[in-house]
């Protein structure tokens, strides 16, 4: 597969190396909010101790926190920012729609949905069953709101698009409303994670849903250059030779992965899949190879931070992190809309 | 098709209705009274619909219980009902023909989440606060909410795409802090505040039909005379101006009747969503598009709608009430995939 952009062998060394960079500082910046992430909690434990929990676990109190408690959160918001980015990124990417995110588009209300029909059918649920059920909500919803979206005056515009996905969600989460008051046992189990929450979260978890986050972002980077060339609009991109219809089908797999799983790991959290893209185009303009994985970190930062203020905030009680990136992000949103869409 | 218009003229006004609207509005006034005296008549306790006439008419029906439940209990939550019904049904009207957009309703660019959050706010903080004091904090947030995206939606003259974008994104954050509401209190609070966001005219009095009543008073006759306006203005913003529309002006009242009508539903049953959006559909199909015959229209329809859906909800699952705004949204669905459908074949 050699395309016509690398006839040119390695002309453009400069920008890349200022870009990887850029990344590698981005991994720093990302393990410093880690560690502080796993420092900060109601007992204070030194920086040795947790060092000595990796090295030597003698299961003391101290070291079971760490490892059972603080790390697995710490990982989880990592894993779901990035996702969230990621998704964030390729939907904009290929709708060229500056205002895609998988919570403004319903995508995360449809999972949300889903899996409450699920607990309030079946009882509790194992986990793989959970994230499937996630899975099964974020694609039937995506598909729906782009066909919504398309049907519209001028096909699928941002405008199209976000009030479609606006309406999915008002009429998904009446659905969800309606359910949570037939069953108040329901409510009581899911309404923290409804809002949009990483705590509580085991390892298990994790480790269950790391292989599809994992596969969807492998599948995003892989399309770095496709979402490039689509992002210059879908005829441009015919005409260079790009088979469009896979490229879509193959980004749509992995946004209904990284949504998905970030929705059954963490609930709806809205606003990063938005605000991290449009941070990262302000460094780097228009290289999908880039941008991608520069969402995957900046991604997982924000959301890490986002995390610790959350906690931090009203010690000791705790928010739920999407009503921390809601309260930050939806103003983004505004400003954007009112930047971007001309009248 | 054929252009059948009925011109009314007098001295001071003149106005020109399809053919069919008069005929419609009859069909549906009956329709109305059928649905209201259904509605009363159902329940734990069913009434024939003879003693209904002839309790609301105050004739004896030898049996003293009558009285009581229809004029306490059933008899003001339907009217409750069928208010509520038109007052969405209106605002739903006019966003769509202000925006021109066939999804804009009132629940989806944002006023009922304004409108959300101030009354949640009173039930889970202050749950002791007396229960006037919900609507009156409801009808606050709406105001308040429309202001917002009205004025972050001016950009040299107010641009109906942004007021849809801003509605959305402010939504976002009022429901945020909604659902932190809901996170953070006690749980019997919080299913409290729950079965009112999904819209509910359970227990509703006669101190609702009346706090509700001078809003309609007002704001009813106002779109009805506003419904030439909204012509102009459905056609764009050029068009308008050139046909001598003031467009700012009318664009502005036209937005404050419809947050005035929503925020007053809105405050008196909470969130019932989809009236606004279906009822202006529905009528479309009855009397086509011309504003003047088109809010009448739909104002009725949301009204049955919402009476309809009240029964519904009382009878399907008895003893179980649905709140109706649950049933709402359930026939609203089919409705909406049906209308997406019906456009793609165009």
């Amino acid at each position: 597969m050699i395309k016509a952009t690398t006839v040119s062998p390695r002309a453009l060394k400069k920008p890349e190396i200022s870009a990887l960079f850029g990344l590698v500082l981005g991994l720093c910046m990302l393990l410093i909010c880690l560690v502080y992430s796993v420092t900060l909690g109601a007992a204070e434990i030194s920086l040795g101790r947790i060092l000595t929990s990796f090295i030597s676990f003698d299961g003391s109190y101290d070291h079971l926190v760490i490892q059972t408690v603080r790390l697995p959160r710490s990982l989880i918001a990592i894993l779901v920012g990035s996702a969230l980015a990621v998704s964030g990124a390729l939907m904009q990417g290929l709708t060229r729609n500056p205002l895609a995110d998988p919570g403004i588009l319903g995508i995360e209300s449809g999972a949300a949905l889903f899996v409450v029909v699920a607990i309030f059918v079946f009882g509790s649920l194992s986990l793989s069953v959970y994230a499937f059920v996630a899975f099964l909500g974020a694609g039937v919803t995506a598909v729906l709101v782009y066909t919504l979206g398309s049907l519209g005056r001028g096909g699928a515009t941002p405008l199209n698009l976000t009030v479609a996905g606006a309406a999915l969600t008002a009429l998904i989460s009446s659905f969800t409303t309606a359910i949570l008051i037939v069953s108040q046992q329901t409510l009581e189990q899911v309404r923290f994670w409804l809002a949009g929450s990483l705590s509580g979260r085991d390892f298990n978890l994790f480790l269950q849903l790391l292989p599809f986050v994992g596969i969807g972002l492998i599948v995003a980077f892989a399309l770095g250059r496709q979402i490039t060339t689509m992002s210059l609009g879908e005829d441009i991109a015919k005409g260079l030779g790009q088979q469009t219809a896979w490229i879509k089908i193959f980004t749509a797999i992995s946004v209904v992965l990284l949504a998905g799983s970030s929705v059954a790991l963490a609930g709806p959290i809205g606003f990063i899949g938005l605000v991290v893209p449009h941070i990262v185009r302000f460094y780097i303009k228009a290289d999908y190879r880039w941008i991608l994985p520069y969402c995957a970190v900046l991604g997982a930062i924000l959301l890490l931070v986002a995390d610790i203020a959350a906690r931090l905030l009203l010690k000791p009680q705790e928010l739920p992190v999407g009503v921390m990136t809601a309260i930050v992000g939806a103003p983004f949103f505004v400003y954007l809309a009112k930047l971007k869409v001309k009248k | 098709m054929s252009f059948d218009w009925l011109v009314i003229r007098s001295p001071a006004i003149s106005f020109r209705i399809d053919r069919r609207v008069p005929f419609i509005l009859l069909c549906l006034a009956v329709a109305i009274v059928v649905a209201m005296v259904m509605n009363v008549g159902r329940g734990e306790y069913p009434i024939s619909p003879l003693d209904i006439v002839k309790t609301v008419l105050g004739l004896d029906t030898g049996n003293p219980d009558h009285a009581f439940v229809i004029q306490n209990l059933r008899l003001p939550r339907t009217l409750v009902a069928f208010m509520v019904g038109v007052a969405l049904a209106i605002s739903g009207t006019i966003f769509q023909g202000l925006t021109r957009n066939p999804l804009a309703d009132p629940s989806i660019i944002g006023i009922n989440a304004g409108a959300s959050l101030a009354a949640v706010v009173v039930i889970v903080l202050f749950p002791s606060a007396p229960i006037y004091t919900l609507p009156l904090s409801a009808f606050a947030g709406a105001l308040l909410m429309a202001i917002l995206i009205y004025s972050l939606a001016w950009n040299n003259g107010s641009s109906p795409i942004l007021l849809i974008l801003m509605g959305i994104g402010l939504s976002a954050i009022a429901s945020a802090i909604t659902s932190l509401m809901i996170t953070l209190g006690e749980i019997t609070d919080v299913s409290n505040a729950l079965v009112w966001l999904a819209g509910s005219v359970y227990g509703r009095t006669w101190e609702q039909v009346f706090s509700l009543l001078p809003w309609l008073i007002v704001f009813v006759p106002m779109a009805l005379t506003l419904a030439r306006h909204l012509n102009a203005l459905n056609l764009g913003d050029d068009v308008a101006k050139s046909l001598g529309s003031q467009v700012e002006w009318q664009r502005g009242l036209l937005v404050l009747v419809g947050v005035a009508l929503a925020g007053a539903g809105v405050a008196t049953a909470g969130n019932i969503a989809f009236v606004g959006l279906i009822a202006p559909h529905l009528g479309r199909e009855l009397v086509g598009a011309t504003h003047e015959g088109l809010i009448p229209t739909s104002a009725l329809l949301g009204g049955v709608i919402v009476v309809m859906a009240d029964l519904l909800g009382r009878t399907l699952f008895a003893p179980i009430e649905l709140p109706c705004g649950v049933v709402t949204a359930a026939i609203g669905a089919p409705y909406f995939l049906y209308l997406l459908i019906r456009n793609r074949k165009k």
